[in-house]
């Protein structure tokens, strides 16, 4: 216990706290995602002033850790949801760390009396660390009454109540089907302490993901590649069923296929880095330059 | 009489947070844990009902804790054990088990002497609770 009128090192307490590293690991693994680090940052600021108010004798209550991440597919919900569940078992908020991904699939059983047992299975699973329920909105299904994704959803409350201690659930899916899904149940949107909105990238952004893609698979782009690449997303940004960075590994990997069999079609003898550089041909190609898909 | 068994025979009772830390040893250790009852307290009686299946998925206490809860509250009056299970190879065996709940009043046993050929004598031991059928026997 501290003294009424004692100081508390905060520098200090910064300094030594493990969490420090995982944020700045945040910071830097992640491209663009600027608001979400800046939350992400707060929160764990929040947590970490907590700890420290329960140590200078100050009442605290456990905060309310739930959280729902909205955003477009692609956009690092999944990845962040990871370094959440790390970030809060360094704070000592969940005891394992471990990130749970379950979809409908996973929590609404097939026949009257499956789902219970179903969603009793994931929870225990994700006890200990978080729970992330992926496009979480197709849980409730308005048209169909008798669906028993209403059973889930009641079972999901009732543990984010009553097992709060136990562990963290993140809700996660599009923006405006998250807003319909959360107006039809008032429930979950009192007890989700946090929203996160994931923002689109920019095409310099998905570029920097592209570039940090083909570094670790040991691949580069040459400059007309890389202008016929920063070309393709500003055409694709555009076209439906765009989903960020996942559709960049997509286009890489359809880059790395046309590049294989340039190469072997070509034949002969080639200089070593070749194999690496992917030519801007490989680009072209896509069918995406063509007005098509 | 106060039936012991397993691990802990030797202890009082766990409260439910000794339970908790057990339990939690064993998942550290990568042993399933599964939640077992009956209602025959013989010592011999070594095939007790399954509380659903072994908890392989589990990384936290506090899952195996619920499915505790679950059967105390199911099957009342009854005993209740919990078991860690190891599965390496060489070891495949049970690696700590230890009784969670037991009946308010536990009748105790009784011994029986069996007069056999050539004034043989063979013993058994009885258990009281056991006189009345299987699920009515600690009412």
């Amino acid at each position: 216990m501290i003294g009424a009128d004692a100081l508390v090192n905060l520098d200090a307490a910064l300094r030594e706290t493990p969490v420090r590293d995982a944020l700045l690991e945040l910071e830097r693994d992640l491209i663009g995602l600027a608001p979400v680090k800046r939350r992400v940052r707060d929160i764990a600021g929040l947590l970490l002033l907590s700890k420290l108010r329960a140590q200078a004798g100050f009442e605290t209550d456990r905060p309310t850790l739930h959280m729902s991440f909205t955003g477009r597919p692609g956009t690092g919900k999944t990845t962040v949801a990871m370094r959440m569940a790390k970030i809060l078992h360094l704070l000592g908020y969940v005891r394992k760390g471990h990130l749970v991904v379950a979809t409908r699939d996973d929590l609404v059983g097939q026949y009257v009396g499956h789902t219970a047992p179903k969603t009793k299975e994931v929870v225990k699973r994700a006890m200990g660390g978080v729970l992330f329920i992926d496009e979480a909105y197709y849980l409730h299904r308005p048209e169909n009454e008798r669906d028993y994704g209403a059973e889930a959803i009641e079972m999901l409350l009732q543990v984010m109540e009553n097992h709060r201690d136990d562990l963290v659930v993140i809700l996660a899916g599009y923006g405006d089907r998250m807003d319909t899904f959360f107006r039809s149940n008032p429930g979950f949107h009192s007890r989700i302490a946090h929203h996160l909105e994931f923002p689109d990238y920019s095409v310099d952004e998905l570029l920097a993901i592209a570039e940090g893609i083909l570094e670790q698979q040991e691949y580069a782009f040459d400059d007309a590649s890389r202008a016929a690449f920063r070309e393709y997303l500003g055409h694709r940004i555009t076209q439906p069923h765009f989903s960020n960075a996942r559709s960049v590994r997509n286009a890489l990997d359809r880059a790395k296929l046309r590049q294989a069999s340039r190469l072997l079609e070509r034949g002969g003898q080639v200089p070593r880095d070749e194999l690496r550089r992917l030519d801007e041909q490989d680009i072209r190609q896509s069918r995406v330059f063509r007005g098509g898909e | 009489m106060r039936i012991t068994q397993g691990t802990f025979s030797h202890l009082p009772d766990f409260t439910d947070e000794q339970v908790r830390a057990q339990v939690q040893y064993c998942l550290d250790n990568d042993w399933p844990v599964s939640v077992e009852f009956s209602d025959d307290p013989h010592p011999r009686n070594v095939y007790w009902e399954m509380w659903g299946l072994p908890m392989f998925e589990a990384k936290d206490a506090a899952a195996v804790m619920l499915e505790i809860d679950g059967c105390r509250k199911a099957h009342p009056e009854t005993y209740v054990r919990v078991s860690g299970y190891d599965r390496r190879l060489g070891r495949q065996t049970t690696a700590l088990s230890f009784i969670v709940q037991r009946p308010s009043h536990e009748p105790g046993f009784r011994l029986d002497r069996q007069e056999a050929a050539d004034r043989q004598v063979r013993y058994s031991t009885h258990a009281y609770a056991t006189d009345r059928p299987a699920g009515e026997r600690y009412r």
